[in-house]
């Protein structure tokens, strides 16, 4: 188990906090005192999932490192929307260069610490689907491969959406973005193509390589936890919904990122030296349709009878995900009988 | 020019960006109904005694609900539970076990010797109290509390009423009756026991007391007319009921047949088995489904043996032996007869046909209203004579303890105001012996949660005595909790529609827009900031987040 066991206290281990939990057992995120690493005033769309993750992963960051840690961003939303100038929203040492290079950038950083016997203050590296699936890969699987002290952090909403909603190496099959319409005898995004970073990532063999979402607080804060206990190159994907891009509902965000996860679309793990280690198990299994029809940009799919087999081959994605990660638990599941009672 | 090395513009927050103007909604903190307060006929908020409870703190958990139920160890015995009914956790697993919880509660009270202090300054006025039952007792609270003199007179030598005299023992131990009943004497009522009451008005007068609540009871078993022969024992539940908790029960024989479906049927069935009955058989004409008696004392009175006869009616009676003629239900579900007959072997009929209020103390007072053997009360439970009130089985609704002890709070409230002079003023909701203490609110149902949230779990269940050795002993069959078990219990509650700061709203928020104010001081949106995405109110596990639109 990734996240420690909280015994049952009305909620459990899935609300963000809780009164009758220790302070020490509590989430990051339920502190008065949190970072608020990226604070108010930004300018992400009402409703973002990016701006949320970000606060969940940096503020998480902050507290494992004793808030001596360095930010690297990459372009795109998560830049444009907190660092229009004369304001910025980060609350923490926070540095932008280009679109395609902050892995580089972040490794100079990390060298530039190392060269000044800097070894307590730590580096993040942080970038959209974009700017880490495609503009910035080679950057990135160098930084991996020199196994630089970098801990970088992709939020993927599945699509530049910055520039208006294009399709990336993240966009999944049969979505629509501007550049893949729901036109054609393949409407969408097409099967087969893109790539998995986080198991790119495992392929490079570096220490810690994990998966996580905004519905997953403290799976999400383990995992930033977990991955500060390693020197050396360290990744962690954040599924992170995009109302706009998507076209979902107002207040729906952390409900699809729920059921990325519960459907077994986005599976949740966590990996070390390129072996699985873990995975986080579905609880309330939801087939792939009941998170298709929350968005938009798969309503082609609802609209037209070639529309079903594209669900079911979706579903056939999800299926195998399930196994390959082991996402359903077989054995009995644990009961309340077994968690113990204070 | 000092600005660091490399660094040549300013700095600038975004605290500057008031983001609070893109809103066209705003998330609002509210406090609904939970259902289970809302179905408590004693008007208990039982969302935050149990709020209370999850954190260890039993007793500020048990003077919660003492300001409306004075009798919790009690109720935690012989309520049938609505709250329970009304829960809704049991649409996720099962229903929160909070009578036991409440049970829990009423024991540690009486274990520890708390007590509720009167601070109310003396009003000078003076009320009488006609029955000593759960009603009468409740009043009698309630009346103190607000600073009145209160004379409980009733023709018992003790008081309890029906939960002394009609609940069995094994159902309600006499020595938690007797404490929790102590505890309300204690806070300086006067108890005239033994002392029936036949001329109201005259009483009142000589004790110089500015109001009466009325709460007889209805003691006075109703009759059928059965063809009987000379030798056949016939015999009313009240009264086997009464006998026995006096010690004194009647020969009953070895076969007893129990005439009639209610809760009352159960207890004379299930008492006629420990007072050595090797069968008891319920003869009631119509079918399990319209039975008024309660799923649990009809599963209790099962396990223990009592055997059911539907569709049954008692044509006669012999000595030994019953005549039974067979029903059947027409369109309109009324039992009629269908001239098939049968012998069902009986040494003793125990009739359980329903009670009557006995109303002979009214004669001569004036202005009272009686229809269908009950008086008739206004909303704030005063008969139509100005400052006599009554409640409890007297009056019409549901016959059970919680109800008459919901009736004693209200008609204290409607006394204190009409002593007070201020008659009228709003009295809570319309359920009858509803909550005064209730503003009326939206009920918080189940499509208002988010459960993702609740961890799985189900009931603890109570320990039950074995049913074979419950038939032989007036023991009480239903064991407690235990600490542990109920303080589990407590915490499956869902808090349905009242926040209990569990921080999703702060976290989830994608511009910290929402204000955490510290333990027990909730949260608060900042307006400036807030985009009005509703995320908070999505995450809000209770639902106690409304999306109000803004005028703009």
């Amino acid at each position: 188990m990734p996240v420690q066991p909280v015994k049952f206290y009305q909620v459990g281990s899935f609300a963000v906090g809780n009164r009758l939990l220790a302070d020490d057992d509590r989430s990051v995120q339920s502190e008065p005192g949190r970072a608020n690493s990226l604070t108010c005033g930004h300018r992400a769309c009402q409703r973002c999932g990016e701006a949320l993750g970000a606060r969940y992963a940096l503020d998480a960051a902050m507290r494992a490192t004793s808030r001596q840690m360095v930010a690297v961003n990459a372009t795109g939303c998560l830049e444009v929307f907190s660092t229009p100038y004369p304001e910025t929203s980060w609350q923490i040492p926070w540095i932008h260069s280009l679109f395609g290079n902050a892995p580089a950038v972040a490794t100079g950083v990390a060298a530039a610490l190392r060269a000044k016997g800097r070894s307590d203050v730590r580096v993040v590296g942080q970038a959209g689907d974009g700017g880490t699936v495609d503009i910035g890969m080679a950057c990135l699987s160098g930084m991996f491969e020199r196994n630089d002290d970098v801990l970088f952090i992709c939020y993927d909403n599945e699509a530049y959406m910055n520039t208006g909603v294009q399709r990336s190496g993240a966009t999944p099959p049969a979505a629509r973005t501007a550049t893949t319409p729901a036109v054609g005898p393949e409407p969408g995004n097409r099967f087969g193509q893109g790539k998995n970073v986080p198991l790119i990532a495992m392929a490079h063999e570096i220490p810690y390589v994990a998966t996580a979402t905004v519905a997953g607080l403290r799976d999400l804060e383990y995992k930033v936890r977990r991955a500060m206990e390693f020197r050396g190159a360290r990744y962690l994907h954040v599924l992170v919904p995009c109302p706009l891009g998507w076209g979902s509902a107002a207040g729906d965000t952390i409900k699809i990122a729920r059921l990325a996860e519960q459907t077994g679309l986005f599976p949740v793990f966590e990996a070390e030296a390129g072996e699985l280690v873990s995975a986080t198990k579905i609880r309330k299994k939801a087939p792939v349709e009941d998170y298709l029809r929350l968005q938009t940009r798969y309503a082609h799919l609802f609209k037209s009878p070639e529309g079903a087999a594209t669900i079911a081959r979706l579903q056939r994605i999800a299926d195998r995900n399930i196994a390959r990660f082991g996402l359903l638990d077989t054995d009995a599941a644990p009961g309340p009988a077994a968690e113990e009672t204070p | 020019m000092d600005k660091p090395f490399a660094i040549t513009l300013d700095v600038g927050s975004s605290l500057a960006n008031k983001t609070g103007a893109w809103r066209t909604e705003r998330p609002v903190y509210v406090d609904l109904m939970p259902p289970c307060n809302h179905a408590c006929p004693a008007g208990e908020n039982i969302q935050q005694w149990l709020y209370r409870a999850e954190d260890g703190s039993y007793e500020p958990a048990w003077r919660q609900i003492m300001q409306d139920n004075p009798l919790p160890a009690t109720m935690g015995r012989v309520c049938y539970r609505p709250c329970e009914t009304a829960c809704n956790r049991a649409q996720l697993d099962a229903a929160v076990g909070i009578n036991s919880v409440e049970r829990f509660l009423g024991d540690e009270a009486i274990r520890h010797g708390w007590t509720v202090p009167v601070t109310a300054a003396a009003s000078g006025k003076r009320v009488l109290v006609v029955g000593a039952g759960p009603s009468g007792l409740s009043a009698a609270y309630h009346l103190r509390l607000l600073g009145h003199e209160v004379t409980l007179r009733d023709s018992a030598p003790v008081a309890g009423g029906m939960m002394r005299f009609g609940i069995p023992a094994y159902r309600l131990p006499r020595q938690t009756l007797d404490a929790e009943v102590d505890r309300i004497l204690a806070m300086g009522v006067t108890l005239d026991a033994g002392r029936p009451v036949t001329d109201l008005l005259g009483e009142m007068r000589d004790g110089g007391f500015d109001a009466a609540f009325l709460a007889v009871g209805a003691q006075r078993g109703k009759r059928a007319y059965i063809p009987a022969g000379d030798s056949a024992k016939i015999l009313d539940a009240v009264a086997l009921l009464h006998a026995t908790a006096d010690a004194e029960p009647p020969q009953l024989g070895r076969r007893v047949a129990v005439y009639g479906g209610g809760d009352t049927a159960m207890d004379a069935a299930r008492t006629a088995r420990r007072l050595g009955a090797t069968d008891a058989v319920i003869v009631y004409r119509r079918t399990r489904e319209r039975m008024p008696a309660h799923d649990v004392e009809v599963e209790e009175a099962t396990e223990e043996g009592v055997r059911m006869m539907w569709l049954s009616t008692i044509a006669r009676a012999d000595e030994g032996k019953l005549t039974i003629e067979r029903m059947m239900l027409d369109e309109s579900g009324f039992p009629q007869p269908t001239g098939e007959f049968e012998e069902l072997e009986a040494d003793s009929v125990v009739l359980a046909l329903g009670q009557e209020a006995e109303l002979s103390l009214l004669d001569g007072v004036d202005g009272i209203t009686v229809a269908d053997g009950v008086v008739q009360v206004g909303p704030d439970l005063m008969t139509g004579h100005p400052g006599i009130f009554a409640g409890g089985d007297m009056i019409p609704a549901d016959r059970t303890v919680t109800v008459a002890i919901g009736h004693g709070k209200k008609a204290a409230r409607g006394i204190d105001a009409w002593l007070r002079g201020d008659r009228g003023g709003g009295t809570g909701r319309a359920a009858d012996g509803g909550a005064a203490s209730h503003a009326p609110q939206r009920l918080a149902d189940f499509d208002r949660l988010n459960s993702w949230y609740y961890s799985d779990a189900p009931a603890t269940v109570r320990p039950q005595l074995d049913a074979a050795r419950r038939i032989s002993t007036f023991d009480e069959i239903t064991g407690g909790l235990d600490e542990s078990t109920a303080l589990f219990e407590a915490r499956r509650c869902l808090s349905c529609g009242n926040c209990f700061e569990c921080d999703n709203c702060y976290g989830v928020c994608p511009d910290n827009a929402v204000i955490k104010l510290g333990a027990g001081q909730r949260y608060e949106i900042d307006l400036d900031y807030c985009k009005g995405c509703g995320i908070c109110a999505s995450e809000c596990p209770c639902g106690a987040i409304d999306m109000v639109t803004e005028r703009i």
